[in-house]
């Protein structure tokens, strides 16, 4: 394989890796309460941000990880306790508008307090470098965030199909009343799916400001976008999808750009949204559901 | 999916009678009021307010043509953005003096690099090719229901804005169109806002009206009696864009430039606000909502500069918008119009 190609794949991979992050708690709060949350890739910029806040004060980064895994749980559960609880059970293009207006509060908010100068954001220096295997080589910093995201998706598959709370989840999202119904803790359960879809978001940011070395207040829009789009090419609800989703998007993203003449690069989210069209038009329930809700 | 309040709206508005003359009477002295007045502001106020006026008108307008799309039609669409930014170009690049046009827009075929048209047919041209646009695109996504339709049209803004961005030949890339012919003052934007008003009741309160407001809510009941609710819903679709794009291009002309991004998310996020603030499918709570919100974010501008913390008024704005879902989800107004507005404008004798 060209050392061309194959630094194209691994870059797509670990694109495709950041989608996936955040497609997978997009698509775990659809499925349990029909929301689409729009404020859900600003929590994408909240990681990125307090990783560097962390950084910052000196923690070392393995406890990093742990911290902003913490901080985009406890953010996720705030803005459901305090936002989506209260509206719940009003119509879906409500609980759209207010996740809207939940994304533009926290972006001015963050506007507000730390203005809109982009930060520079580092890896430490052994991260940066390139390690190579039969004569092709890739930075370790990809290879990091793919082997890192693919142990937490493991571990969220655990916690999804292996434990209780998973079980109730599962429940939930099939059906919430007769979930609540069967005594499960819908409050509780919703509390958690919250809580583990942000704190993946979160780490997505940790690894977005890795990858692209630049942060700033408003970089939560397009991965919260493209999560969706990811969700929509994989099935809206599903995990699985979300997460095959993400990585098809990474990879056909980065190899649009990296295969066609240099100026078409600039029509790289053009070509995304006009993708996303095209599959909600084509198969809108998504490349690998079957079963077909009413979308279309 | 949709809440009581906006049922009962339908019958009330099915006795709102044929021919209002009185109130086509009601609604010239208003309109001459509106005239007098903005003559006073021309007379009274600075440039810096008569514009800020110009603005609300046109913020209004927007407001009311989202309304006829989302608020009557049930069609959550979030694309306005994007056809005010096809309509600011178009016209931009029609009304640009010939002369620049050669050096700066080198990818303009030869006809339309010579052409320099005043600002009405401009004005014409932008809201067909808004039209057109929609026209097409709507015939693929307005298949798509409630948040879908809402996601797709917002990548329609981003789709958009990548073209606009990277057809350097047409559009100048990043940088926009500046300097463009100050055409517009604050009589086109008064003119603008009454023709939006005045077609937008005409549509609610007439068969058409009823027939969007029966598909919105029970489309598969507004079928079985007959309506065709694909066509009805491209037309509300086609209808809101053509205003879009006009009000587009009337914005460009009143600040003199248009970029990429002078029509963002951030844009259609505000004019959805104004519509579910003021409730979706009320005219006046559009008008009252969009006065209300461009006065408020204008008012907090120089707070927000003397404290420096930008972005503060869009966080209120924001935080509004929550309160009023949280407290009052069908908007101030619900789906009609105040009794006193509906008695003066409809002319009826007795309520």
């Amino acid at each position: 394989m060209s050392q061309y190609l194959f630094q194209q794949i691994i870059n797509g991979l670990a694109l495709g890796s950041l989608y996936a992050l955040v497609a997978i708690g997009f698509s775990m709060i659809y499925g349990i309460v029909r929301l689409i949350n729009f404020a859900h890739g600003d929590l994408v910029m909240i990681g990125a941000f307090s990783t560097l806040a962390l950084v910052t004060a000196g923690v070392p980064w393995p406890l990093i990880l742990v911290f902003v895994l913490a901080i985009g749980a406890i953010a996720g559960m705030t803005i459901e306790t305090i936002v989506f609880r209260p509206i719940r059970g009003s119509s879906q293009v409500t609980g759209f508008i207010a996740t809207l207006a939940v994304s533009i509060a926290i972006q001015n908010s963050a506007l507000m307090i730390l203005s809109g100068q982009p930060r520079n954001f580092l890896f430490p220096a052994f991260m940066r470098q390139r390690v190579g295997f039969g004569g092709v080589n890739a930075s370790l910093t990809d290879i990091a965030i793919i082997v890192l995201t693919l142990f937490l998706i493991g571990g969220l598959f655990l916690v999804v199909y292996r434990t209780r709370l998973g079980r109730a989840m599962r429940a939930t999202a099939e059906n919430l009343t007769a979930a609540r119904l069967m005594g499960v803790a819908v409050n509780r359960t919703i509390l958690a799916a919250f809580a583990i879809g942000s704190a993946l978001a979160a780490v997505s940011g940790l690894f977005w400001g890795g990858k692209f070395g630049q942060i700033d207040p408003l970089l939560g829009f397009v991965p919260g976008l493209k999560a969706f789009v990811a969700c929509v090419i994989g099935g809206v609800g599903s995990i699985g999808g979300a997460m095959m989703g993400g990585y098809i998007l990474g990879l056909s993203e980065v190899l649009f750009v990296g295969l066609l003449p240099q100026e078409f690069s600039g029509y790289r989210d053009t070509f995304v949204f006009l993708l996303l069209i095209v599959i909600l038009l084509v198969r809108p329930s998504g490349l690998f559901v079957r079963q077909t809700e009413e979308r279309a | 999916m949709q809440t009581s309040p906006q049922t009962t709206s339908v019958t009330e508005t099915a006795s709102a009678p044929a021919t209002p003359r009185s109130g086509f009477v009601a609604a010239i002295v208003t309109v001459i009021a509106a005239a007098a007045a903005v003559w006073a502001a021309q007379q009274g106020l600075n440039s810096y307010l008569v514009t800020l006026l110009a603005l609300l008108f046109i913020n209004a307008a927007l407001a009311v043509s989202l309304t006829l799309t989302n608020g009557l039609t049930g069609l959550f669409s979030l694309g306005h953005p994007a056809f005010m930014t096809i309509g600011a170009y178009v016209a931009a690049i029609l009304t640009f003096s010939a002369r620049r046009k050669g050096s700066m827009l080198p990818g303009l075929p030869d006809w339309l690099a010579s052409t320099e048209l005043s600002m009405f047919p401009a004005l014409l041209i932008a809201g067909l090719v808004g039209g057109l646009v929609a026209l097409a695109i709507g015939w693929a996504v307005l298949r798509l229901k409630g948040h879908y339709l809402a996601v797709a049209t917002l990548g329609l803004i981003i789709v958009v804005q990548g073209l606009a961005t990277n057809w350097d030949g047409i559009t100048r890339g990043g940088a926009g169109l500046s300097g463009l012919p100050r055409h517009v003052n604050i009589w086109w934007a008064l003119g603008f806002l009454v023709i939006v008003v005045a077609i937008t009741w005409r549509i609610k309160y007439s068969s058409l009206g009823r027939a969007m407001m029966a598909v919105r809510e029970n489309e598969l009941a507004a079928s079985c009696s007959g309506i065709n609710a694909a066509r009805l819903k491209i037309l509300a679709f086609v209808i809101g864009a053509v205003m879009a794009a006009m009000a587009g291009a009337l914005l460009a002309h009143l600040i003199s430039v248009v970029t990429p991004k002078t029509y963002s998310v951030l844009l259609a996020f505000n004019i959805v606000v104004m519509v579910v603030i003021g409730g979706s499918g009320s005219i006046t709570g559009a008008v009252v909502a969009a006065t209300a919100i461009t006065v408020l974010s204008e008012a907090l501008r120089p707070v927000e500069e003397s404290i420096g913390l930008y972005g503060m008024s869009q966080v209120i704005v924001a935080l509004c918008l929550i309160v009023v879902l949280y407290l009052k989800p069908g908007g101030l107004f619900g789906s009609g119009e105040p009794a006193f507005v509906r008695r003066l404008f409809s002319g009826r004798k007795t309520q």
